[in-house]
């Protein structure tokens, strides 16, 4: 009894009020930026970095990448079905909806995840979740079918919050040598500069993974985490382990209604 | 691929201020020089700059502007910039406390605990601290 009143009483917020905190937080800090202007990250923040940011998307130096991405996404497995035949929709206007979390295995299930799945539904071996030659450039075809879609991540049980409430714990929870959280810099200090770099606002940055840093080297969303986890010299998690798959879940729905654009480029 | 991602290491010499990220094309010549850097110096050959500046030890620049110096490359905002250290410090001893601990003095810092926390050798901290010092 005690404990469910100190469960109850203690202030655990709905993710639909830790993201109206977060939003307004970010209006304040940077008042007249449109919403949809966040999914440019860093570049919401600079007028000059931007338009050159608009040059290099005018002739993407990564589309072969896609290329091949596409290649592997038309390819028929020995089953003689396609990815198309095995996600939801022929797999257009879906990644917004990923992560989801799946009650039946009570676990966060990502968008790499459900390729690998098609995979081995169809008897092919599964891709490494770090590998970039296959489920990178997979994902940065397949993402690109749902560009224009909004997030839509959605929390609706209480399994799905309490994944939640594990990513958001390894968001705010300081590691490393340096101390440093997610938030310290992506909520804290958005807007600042580390050196070179404008740390862009937490929300937002889901919307178009994977990104291309200097225009040629892809990372996923997790790869981009595990950088960020060197750079404050704390060990990282294992790309595509839950610890990763849960923070990525809190992470995307912190997006939640701003439209995506796949394959982007970074500095 | 391992564990840690196994993507280019984006890292530099200690010797260098450049920026942060370092492009593929210099990674390998930054990797070689790296293998040849001790990662702790003997005494007698220490640069409070290149501590100061490499990221790989001090780092100082991923947050300080240093504007007296022409080759601290860094545009951050995240700290204040160093400069007319000596008339902000004129002991020393509280300088080098504040680049020891800088949460001694407060405890929401964002500032690395260089000393308590063993980021840098007391050697080095010396070193670091007599550079920042001339600011
Ligand atoms: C020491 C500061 C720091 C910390 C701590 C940090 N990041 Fe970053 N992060 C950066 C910088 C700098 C960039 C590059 C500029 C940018 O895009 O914001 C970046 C980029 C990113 C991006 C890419 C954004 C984009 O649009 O390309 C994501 C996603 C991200 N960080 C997530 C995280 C997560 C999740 C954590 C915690 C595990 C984290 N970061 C911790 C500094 C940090
Ligand atoms: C991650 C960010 C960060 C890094 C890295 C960092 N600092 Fe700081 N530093 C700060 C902040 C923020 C302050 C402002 C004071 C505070 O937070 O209490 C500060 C304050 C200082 C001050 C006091 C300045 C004043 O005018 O009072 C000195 C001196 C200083 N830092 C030196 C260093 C040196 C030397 C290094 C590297 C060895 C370093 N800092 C690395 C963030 C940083």
């Amino acid at each position: 009894m005690l404990a469910i009143v100190a469960v109850g009483g203690t202030a655990v917020a709905a993710p639909k009020d830790d993201l109206a905190t977060m939003r307004s937080r970010f209006e304040q800090r940077f008042a007249g930026v449109p919403a949809d202007d966040y999914g440019f990250g860093t570049f919401m923040l600079n007028r000059a970095a931007r338009s050159h940011y608009e040059d290099i998307m005018a002739f993407p130096p990564f589309l072969g990448d896609i290329e091949r991405g596409k290649t592997l996404w038309e390819t028929r497995f020995r089953s003689g079905r396609t990815y198309a035949d095995c996600l939801p929709a022929g797999g257009r206007m879906i990644a917004g909806n990923y992560p989801y979390y799946q009650p039946a295995e009570d676990r966060v299930v990502t968008f790499e995840m459900a390729l690998n799945r098609c995979r081995a539904a169809n008897g092919e071996a599964e891709y490494r979740y770090d590998d970039r030659a296959t489920m990178g450039v997979l994902t940065a075809y397949a993402r690109s079918l749902s560009d224009g879609m909004r997030m839509n991540i959605s929390i609706d049980s209480d399994g799905a919050k309490a994944r939640y409430e594990d990513g958001k714990r390894l968001f705010y929870r300081r590691i490393g040598q340096m101390n440093f959280s997610c938030a310290t810099c992506h909520v804290n200090n958005a807007g600042n500069v580390m050196r070179m770099e404008t740390i862009s606002p937490a929300i937002g940055q889901a919307t178009h993974f994977p990104i291309f840093r200097g225009g040629d080297t892809l990372y996923t969303a997790q790869m981009r985490f595990t950088r960020c986890m060197e750079q404050v010299r704390a060990q990282p998690f294992a790309i595509g382990g839950e610890d990763f798959n849960n923070l990525e879940y809190f992470h995307a729905y912190l997006s939640n209604g701003l439209p995506l654009q796949a394959s982007v480029y970074r500095r | 691929m391992t564990r840690r991602g196994g993507e280019p290491q984006r890292r530099q010499a200690v010797t260098t201020g450049m920026p942060i990220f370092v492009s593929r094309r210099r990674f390998a010549a930054a990797a070689l020089a790296l293998l040849l850097t001790p990662t702790v110096a003997t005494a007698a050959a220490l640069d409070g700059r290149a501590i100061a500046q490499g990221q790989e030890r001090g780092n100082c620049l991923a947050c300080h502007r240093m504007p007296a110096d022409p080759l601290a490359m860094t545009d951050a905002t995240l700290g204040p910039a160093l400069q007319d250290v000596r008339k902000r410090y004129p002991d020393r001893s509280q300088l080098r406390a504040q680049i020891w601990d800088a949460a001694a003095r407060n405890p929401e810092t964002l500032m690395p605990r260089y000393g308590r926390h063993r980021i840098l050798t007391d050697a080095e901290i010396d070193a670091v601290t007599d550079y920042v010092f001339g600011l």
